[in-house]
């Protein structure tokens, strides 16, 4: 009995070890092509092989019976195969298809510029916000000089293909900023109020964008502020006119932060200097304070919280255009508190939530009187009742609350659905005081803002995807509602190319100073068609895009008497053109630069425009160059931007009784303007390093163009002056030192 | 019967042995073939055959660690365009290892494929991928602060980065020197790995 049995064990032992099974074959994917590397096993042995360049693969198995054959490659689906191993050789073909992946999956790009650190398909860095020469670190500049943008230097606000600076409109994390910008100051463009290094992401959305957001008839800047801090660090500016300090520490867990900082802007060493063509009566000052908190969650969500309180005050005066004789002495002073409170966390089953609240208050007081050679304020009788509308008080209030709640649910690998509503409750008031008459006007209105949207990204393929929304919204204000769809669609062309099409609907409710006069109006409403090819390899982005937007129920201005007027919806218009943007950091070495180039043809009939015309933003012809170069053996790094724009039209448009009259019409000289900018950062690479330091110099317009943005007209229309910047050239030098962190990096403080 | 039981015990512990023996050998064999590997086809080849046992053995690091090897010689290869897709493959090779076990020489090939990413950009994937790099080293030489590889690749890093930086030759040599003295006293257990001594002692030359 025993002799047998060591018998037939030994045979079958030697059975094992002599019987091979030759398997051979190839692997390709869905396409042919043949997938180097992948892995052909015999599960739980050590039989396998992998595949060559040409896919093929070959082994010798010295298992035998039934086994399972498992085909692996990583970011394709995984196959498994069984076989019979019985000495016979076995061919073997084998498809592998591609897995949805976030790396290779197409992006919708068009009408979208995507800035950020990590972020796919990213246009622009952080970083390269700080050092566009020209920009000076403020991210609407920098976002000229990409294509779409219009270069207006007479107001605040990106005027983006053929919209006015209130048709765009920011967010933080999700929830509408009422107040961008510093108060506006007649004729000249004042910054915006947040740093672009709070932000690890910033979409500038030049059209077509997605039902999550409205309210912004032509553009939406999406700002998304960054998690924890890398490490505690403390940060001060010295500048002739700045000086800042700020702290920022993060828990040894890494899981929570705080932070806050104090910068004072005072103008009156800069301008003692530097001589201006207004006169300062009030030298510009802003205090500026922020703090935060953020708090990372158990599964891996986050709690921010940041809050800005800003002061400012100002005073000018300008040459009057009604009498050479005159000054208009312009005064302001701002408050300003701004709150954003967000949570994101991941619930289960795929589940994502985005809930954000926000408050911000804003208070301007506002005056401005008609003043003599000696700076003494002027009244005058009825004959020239017009100069007696140039003195104005006023005190105004504009409170903006929110919340917002989004959820998101992921389909699959890619694809995803999300809904969500958000509730805005603003408080709008403005008392106008009329010293010559003393008149005293009240205004003031509330509304309570809807909104529902619901959103799904539906993946096809790595190469074919498609997002299709809707949003519905209702003001009570104008008491009106709306149903605004949102879609968008990108196919891949070829490996490192993509065709993208958008069109949605958008509608924003009228400005408040439209809404203090009567509410008897509804949404205005544009229409947009996009389409956009572009070419993305590592170091080089080509775009070309086209569109078309047709504008509806523009607010049309509706005159009651010279100082009054109401409004109703019947303006139009429309926008087309095409832009082209091109980078590359790969021909020369070192080197970065791009190119931007819009193209637009606009017209409308709104406000008080007498038929359709070109609005006096928007230039035929728009290009940027921007250059930078680091030069690492002197750890320095110079910047060179260029920007040109064809002359814009400008018209006088005069009140006859009850209609207005083109009574002039022309066209301003071309724009240009060429920025240079340096840093020099001493301790860079210097890991060991207490302290870093920036070194930061940069002047605008160098070559000193004359700039003319439009014209004033005086009430005859006898007289035109130009707007022109307060001065030719805008210089800048400032030290930042940071302790703590090698900050080599972000190079450039937020401080500026 | 007790003399069958005897038997089939006997039978299956000699299996078993030849299994692990096996297992040995196949390594072994591999480990030799790796070291001479040169084409971008035999060092792919080679982490699927690494891979594959590790994933039949199930409990064993080193498997994955060379397969993960194998790929960062992929990685280094100039021919090899796409090093983030490459790093990709080597860091799911360091994944299974790491959850089996965390130690010095797994850092240092999570070094390696993080300075090859960093590598496709320095200037800006310098605050990522390079800070990666840095993190892998540091955690190395917290595990073992005597794995003479470490000291060799840090070098390495020095060497590669410009003066300005804080890099340059007379900063490396030491780390060279260091990793030399630390490779002449290892007594590394059979199957691991033992690369790096050859290198350092040519990067040593050049510091000269």
């Amino acid at each position: 009995m025993r002799t047998p049995a060591l018998f037939i064990a030994l045979l079958l032992l030697t059975g094992w070890l002599h019987a091979q099974t030759r398997i051979s074959g190839s692997v390709k994917d869905g396409k042919g092509h043949p997938l180097r590397g992948a892995s052909i096993t015999i599960k739980d042995s050590y039989d396998g092989a992998t595949a060559d360049s040409l896919g093929k693969f070959h082994f010798e198995a010295a298992e035998t019976g039934a086994q399972t054959l498992t085909i692996t490659n990583i970011g394709y689906n995984p196959v498994e195969q069984t076989v019979t191993l019985s000495g016979t050789p076995i061919e073997l073909h084998i498809a592998l298809k591609e897995q949805l992946s976030e790396l290779k999956a197409v992006t919708i790009t068009a009408g979208s510029f995507t800035a950020g650190d990590a972020k796919r398909g990213a246009v622009l860095s952080s970083i390269d916000v700080a050092t566009t020469a020209g920009s000076n670190a403020d991210i609407t500049a920098a976002l000229k000089t990409l294509p779409g943008a219009q270069q207006v230097g007479e107001q605040e606000g990106l005027f983006v293909r053929g919209g006015a600076g209130y048709e765009a409109k920011q967010y933080i994390d999700g929830t509408l900023v009422n107040n961008p910008y510093y108060t506006s100051v007649p004729d000249i463009a004042q910054r915006g109020r947040f740093s672009p290094f709070l932000f690890k992401g910033t979409v500038f959305s030049t059209g077509g964008y997605s039902a999550l957001y409205g309210q912004a008839l032509s553009s939406v800047v999406l700002l998304e502020s960054i998690d924890l801090p890398e490490k505690s660090e403390i940060d001060a500016t010295i500048s002739p006119l700045v000086v800042g300090l700020g702290t920022q520490q993060l828990a040894r867990n890494k899981q929570s932060s705080y932070g806050f900082s104090y910068d004072y802007v005072n103008a009156y060493a800069y301008f003692k200097a530097i001589p201006q063509d207004v006169d300062y009566f009030r030298m510009p000052q802003f205090h500026n304070g922020d703090a935060n908190f953020r708090i990372r969650t158990k599964s891996g969500g986050m709690i921010k919280y940041y809050t800005t309180f800003a002061y400012n005050d100002l005073g000018l005066r300008r040459q009057d255009w009604d009498s050479l004789n005159m000054k208009d002495a312009f005064g302001l002073t701002n408050h300003n508190w701004y709150n954003n409170l967000s949570w994101r966390d991941y619930l289960s089953n795929g589940w994502k939530m985005d809930l954000g609240a926000s408050y911000s208050t804003n208070l301007d007081n506002l005056g401005q009187r008609v003043q003599n050679a000696a700076n003494q304020d002027q009244s005058f009788n009825d004959s020239v009742f017009w100069m007696n509308y140039k003195g104005f008080n006023i005190d105004q209030r504009q409170d903006l609350s929110q919340v917002r709640a989004v959820f998101d649910k992921k389909l699959g690998t890619l694809s995803a659905i999300r809904f969500g509503s958000e509730y805005w409750y603003s408080y709008n008031y403005q008392k106008y005081r009329n010293p010559a008459y003393h008149t005293d006007t009240l205004y003031k209105f509330t509304d309570n803002f809807n909104s529902l949207f619901a959103e799904s990204d539906i993946y096809l393929t790595n190469a074919l995807a498609a997002k299709v929304g809707v949003r519905y919204e209702h003001s009570s204000v104008i008491n009106k509602s709306d149903i605004a769809p949102r879609v968008s669609l990108a196919y891949r062309t070829g490996p490192e190319a993509q065709v993208s099409l958008a069109y949605g609907i958008f509608y924003q409710k009228p400005e408040s100073n439209q809404l203090f006069a009567t509410t008897n109006v509804g949404f205005t409403k544009a229409t947009h068609y996009i389409i956009n090819y572009q070419k993305m390899s590592k170091d080089r982005i080509f775009r070309i895009e086209a569109y078309y937007k047709k504008y509806e129920d523009l607010i049309k201005t509706v005159p009651i008497n010279y100082y009054y007027s109401t409004y109703n919806n019947s303006g139009s218009g429309y926008a087309k053109g095409f832009e082209l943007f091109w980078r590359d950091k790969k021909s020369i070495k070192n080197f970065d630069y791009w190119i931007s180039y819009s193209y637009l043809d606009t017209k409308r009939n709104y406000l008080n425009f007498t038929e359709q015309m070109t609005p006096n933003f928007a230039a035929t012809h728009t290009a940027s160059l921007v250059m930078k170069r680091f030069f690492t053996k002197i750890k320095s790094g110079v910047n060179v931007t260029y920007s040109y724009a064809t002359g814009r039209p400008y018209y006088n448009l005069m009140l006859n009784g009850l209609k207005y009259n083109l009574a002039e019409q022309g066209k301003t000289v071309d724009y240009n303007s060429l920025n240079l900018s340096a840093e020099y950062i001493p301790s860079m690479g210097n890991n060991k390093a207490k302290s870093f330091v920036v070194l930061f110099a940069s002047v605008s317009n160098v070559l000193g163009y004359n700039s003319v943005y439009g014209y004033n007209f005086s009430y005859s229309g006898l007289y035109k002056q130009p707007i022109t910047p307060p001065a030719k050239r805008f210089y800048f030098v400032g030290c930042f030192i940071s302790w703590g962190v090698d900050r080599s990096q972000d190079a450039i403080n937020n401080n500026l | 019967m007790r003399k069958t039981i005897l038997f089939f015990t006997l039978l299956i512990s000699l299996a078993a042995g030849a299994q692990s023996d096996k297992y040995t050998q196949v390594m072994q064999k591999n480990i030799t073939l790796l070291d001479s590997a040169k084409t971008i086809d035999d060092l792919q080849s080679l982490a699927g055959t690494f891979d594959r046992i590790g994933d039949a053995e199930k409990t064993k690091w080193l498997p994955y660690y060379y397969a993960a090897l194998a790929q960062t010689w992929i990685g280094w290869n100039p021919a090899t365009q796409d090093k983030d897709a490459n790093s990709a493959k080597i860091n799911a090779y360091l994944a299974k290892a790491e959850a089996i076990e965390k130690n010095s020489e797994l850092y240092a090939v999570e070094n390696m494929s993080a300075t090859q990413q960093m590598l496709v950009d320095p200037s800006t994937r310098w605050a990522t991928n390079g800070k990666d790099a840095a993190a892998a080293l540091q955690k190395g030489m917290e595990a073992d602060p005597n794995n003479p590889r470490l000291y060799y690749l840090q070098g390495m890093s020095l060497f590669g980065t410009p003066t300005q930086f804080g890099g340059g030759k007379d900063k490396a040599k030491p780390l060279f020197e260091k990793s030399i003295a630390l490779y002449k006293s290892a007594q590394p257990k059979p199957l691991y790995p033992t690369w790096g001594e050859k290198q350092a002692e040519q990067m040593l030359s050049q510091c000269q």
